[in-house]
């Protein structure tokens, strides 16, 4: 490296300035999770039937928490020190995982001044990131919670053609988004195709107001990020690029180090969204809506991309005209990463119920879906697609404790969760109270999150 | 024969012959929710589209068709009392949706009765899901990109419908006027809820003025009234008894409105949405006001529904308050009524009235119960026969029937679902026909 006096000058200037440009701009603390546990005890859960996500069912069995971990999952477990719950008659699961959720971006109450979801300003808005619209005191965190939900991705809208970045959060509320999230989950991005992005700038007659304009939208904005990309392993002789958030973003999902969730609903258009992953080399992590990927399960599962769906909205929409209610069915069969998703405050409450009505509408055709298949929508597939199946979506040692109790089969319509462990604590009691959550908003009200008296 | 055909005109012969034809549906678990309430290994004889009999030991009678439901359960069909079933076929294509309007002409009076489309495709997929009557209320336009236009206070006339195939659709017309007060009637009333009470008064006045001045008016010889002719004529119904007013409210003061206005005004008024009806229960319940309950959405959605809860069914019940699910059960969504009824019962209602409130309960609030929403004689036969509990997600409809005709259980939806179970089929999906016309 040839020395310069220029160069010599200005890291003494950083220096004397206490704490140079680089820190600052590597900012390994900043955003950073802050998310700690609430406190727990050693808690073993006995007797009740166990849906462990990973395929199995196991019946009159236990699950062994300690220390925020799940020590052992099976039958005759030596209680030892641990606090014995009595889940005779129950059925626990690994804690549910919502995968696209805008709670807190677009929180209740629905308002102007809360309306943070979608930067809808420019087709592109890679640059942002959700979490910063995240409001904590969001009381659809705590309904989801009644409703069993230990984890969730909170994404930004589909405006644009890149939303910016989604977080993954532990659903226990805090007084800030960084002690909501997730630790060590990888970023996501979100992207959306067809309607909605050519709806809202073509109502403006700016680009994009096709699906044309959509697709060179996002090739634009990968060429560049990809220019953007090889500047930055520039040699010292030419000048690294100024810090730009939004090819920073868009660079991470070429380096494969954020996740692509791309809102698409039709199945010509996931066919040529894959096409331009493979034209910049990135992979589809999972496709949201996609309410036709009944159509083209063997391309999603050739490309290994995630359907995260429905179980039976349709006629919305143009692009959802053609939604069925097997659509689940006939990807799972086919060996599709499936993933039930909620995109709402109310139906993130009851992924369990949404999965059972698949389940119901399949062995109509002959295609039966045990509930230790069909949970694996709402967990492990789910956990998959976020980055975290190391650490949640099963109940196996070692994995974080985020566990549901049901008090019967989760997909009866009658069930509800139970108690709910984040981490191995306690963080839902339907049967205490005094155990629960209540968001600041909800102060002074009479709701009942969930229904739970 | 062209698929499409088949569907169109075999449900028309049916109907010819359903007609004379009679029907036993034998050995079932029948909710009747009348006064033989549940029967076990029951009979139900259908007779020209109507229920002739219905018990435990019922003898059938010579040539019925017999169609055996053991282990089965039959309810009465379900209905919908809210939303826009066959005036809606895709919500974001404008041309598609018939059921709000934003001229001048029209409030109280506007009536979507002609815009009802029997073939819409929302029409067989609700009805294969066991939902044979439906109510059509229109709502509030929205204010268009450049400003102009908005919906009125009075959204217009609300119809009943069945979801058959026989061409009297209308079970009962101008059943309801659609009253937006909270936050929905603000908006469309330039910005105070209670400007929306008050331009309700005003139409209320004028009609009533309108009732002992109408000849003097249609002379020319009287004063001239804030709301057109067709709107004055809609509300008379509402004065004589004869239509409801149905109040899209949740907030428990704008409730406690309603309930004040009912009994000023002396007309019969239909909650909606109620949100917080549940704080004040016992009020409507000695008002004998009846309540279309959400039932899913029990969030704080807006400040209108900050005291919303899961529970609201069973407070309601326990205060004796008339209550059917609707609300975001509705229109493409219909066929979340079970769900709703569901969700009621896993949080304190019981079985039997939780099926009461998506069946007999609508039909009483509209004021059609003499003719359906449950399982007695005399009544129409629409029937849904479930492989098991109805309320239950995993259960879909084995047969339905309306007015006593089997209904095809056969859907877009349905169609294609079986193109594209198809996968051994070496052709590309758009060649994948149906077996009948291979």
């Amino acid at each position: 490296m040839r020395i310069n006096r220029s160069l010599i000058v200005a890291l003494l200037l950083a220096g004397a300035l206490g704490g140079c440009a680089e820190e600052r701009s590597d900012g390994a603390g900043a955003y950073a999770s802050q998310y700690k546990p609430l406190p727990s005890e050693p808690v073993l859960l006995r007797g009740a039937t166990v849906l462990t996500g990973t395929g199995e069912r196991l019946d009159d069995a236990e699950v062994a928490m300690r220390d925020g971990r799940i020590v052992s999952v099976g039958t005759g477990l030596d209680a030892g020190d641990m606090d014995v719950v009595d889940a005779s008659g129950m059925w626990i699961t690994p804690g549910i995982i919502d995968v696209h959720s805008h709670l807190g971006a677009y929180p209740s109450p629905s308002v102007d001044a809360h309306s943070d979801g979608n930067e809808a300003t420019d087709p592109n808005t890679a640059e942002v990131w959700v979490e910063h619209s995240v409001w904590p005191q969001d009381p659809g965190f705590v309904s989801a919670l009644a409703g069993g939900v230990t984890s969730l991705q909170i994404l930004p809208g589909s405006a644009n053609l890149f939303g910016g970045r989604g977080v993954t959060l532990k659903n226990v509320p805090a007084q800030s988004v960084m002690e909501m999230k997730f630790p060590g989950a990888p970023y996501g991005l979100k992207m959306a195709c067809g309607e909605n992005p050519k709806r809202v700038y073509g109502s403006l007659a700016r680009a994009p107001s096709t699906r044309m304009g959509n697709v060179a939208g996002y090739r634009a904005a990968f060429i560049a990020a990809a220019d953007y990309r090889d500047s930055l392993t520039a040699t010292a002789d030419q000048e690294a690029p100024s810090r730009d958030l939004q090819l920073e973003t868009l660079a991470g999902v070429l380096d494969g180090d954020i996740l692509v969730h791309n809102h698409c609903y039709r199945a010509d258009e996931m066919a040529v969204m894959l096409e331009i992953a493979k034209e910049f080399d990135y992979q589809i992590t999972a496709f949201h809506h996609a309410v036709e990927a009944y159509k083209i399960a063997d391309l999603l599962l050739e490309n290994g991309t995630c359907a995260a769906i429905w179980a039976d909205w349709y006629g919305f929409k143009m692009e959802a005209f053609d939604g069925i209610r097997e659509n689940a069915a006939i990807l799972d069969r086919a060996d599709v990463c499936t993933i039930m998703h909620s995109d709402s405050e109310a139906g993130i409450q009851r992924l369990n119920q949404e999965s059972a009505k698949v389940m119901g509408a399949a062995a109509r055709v002959g295609i039966v879906i045990p509930p230790e298949r069909a949970i694996r929508w709402i967990t492990a597939n789910a956990a998959k697609a976020l980055g975290i199946a190391a650490d949640v979506g099963t109940l196996e040692a070692g994995k974080m404790a985020d566990v549901t109790v049901w008090d019967g089969n989760p997909f009866s319509v009658y069930t509800k969760a139970q108690k709910v462990y984040i981490d191995g604590a306690l963080v839902y009691d339907r049967g205490n109270e005094s155990v629960n959550p209540v968001t600041d908003f909800t102060l002074g009200t009479d709701a009942r999150h969930g229904g739970a008296r | 024969m062209n698929r499409l055909h088949c569907l169109l005109l075999a449900p028309l012969l049916l109907a010819a012959a359903a007609a004379a034809q009679t029907t036993a549906i034998t050995g079932a678990t029948v909710h009747t929710i009348g006064p033989q309430g549940t029967i076990e290994d029951a009979t139900i004889i259908i007779e020209g589209g109507r229920i002739a009999a219905v018990g435990a030991d019922i003898d059938i009678p010579a040539g019925a068709t017999e169609v055996d439901a053991t282990g089965k359960v039959v309810t009465p069909g379900l209905f919908s009392p809210l939303g826009q079933i066959g005036l809606s076929e895709v919500s974001a294509v404008e041309g598609t949706n018939d059921a709000a309007q934003s001229g001048s002409e029209f409030a109280a009076g506007f009536d979507v009765a002609d815009a009802y489309n029997p073939r819409s495709i929302v029409v067989a997929i609700s009805r294969i899901d066991g939902i044979t009557r439906a109510a059509l209320t229109p709502y509030p336009a929205s204010v268009g990109d450049d400003g102009t236009g908005g919906g009125h206070v009075l959204s217009g006339l609300g119809s009943v419908v069945h979801l058959g195939t026989s061409p009297e659709f209308f079970v009962k017309r101008g059943a309801v006027v659609v009253a937006n007060l909270g936050e929905q009637g603000s908006r469309v009333a330039g910005g105070s809820r209670a400007a929306a009470v008050q331009t309700l008064r005003a139409a209320l006045d004028d009609a009533l003025d309108y009732r002992e001045n109408r000849a003097a008016y249609e002379r020319g010889q009287w004063r001239d009234y804030r709301f057109s002719r067709a709107d004055l004529s809609s509300l008379q119904a509402v004065l004589d008894g004869s239509a409801a007013l149905l109040f899209n409210v949740n907030r428990a003061s704008d409730i406690s409105v309603v309930l004040g206005l009912a009994a000023e005004y002396d007309v019969r008024a239909i909650i909606a949405g109620g949100a917080e009806a549940w704080m004040v229960a016992d009020h409507i319940a000695a008002a004998g006001v009846p309540v279309i309950l959400d039932g899913i959405n029990n969030l704080p959605g807006s400040f209108d529904q900050i005291n919303a809860r899961l529970d609201s069914a069973s407070l309601l019940a326990d205060a004796r308050v008339t209550f059917a699910f609707g609300g975001s059960a509705q229109t493409h969504n219909a066929r979340l009524l079970t769900q709703s009824a569901g969700i009621a019962v896993a949080n304190g209602l019981s079985f039997d009235q939780a099926l009461q409130a998506i069946t007999l309960a609508p039909a009483r609030i509209y004021g059609v119960d003499a003719t359906v929403g449950s399982i007695e004689p005399g009544k129409d036969a629409d029937l849904v026969i479930w492989p098991g509990d109805p309320l239950e997600l995993t259960n879909y409809p084995d047969q339905v029937y309306i007015q006593g005709q089997a209904v095809t259980m056969q859907s877009r939806q349905t169609l294609l679902r079986d193109r594209y179970l198809q996968t051994d089929s070496d052709k590309p999906p758009a060649f994948r026909h149906p077996p009948s016309q291979r």
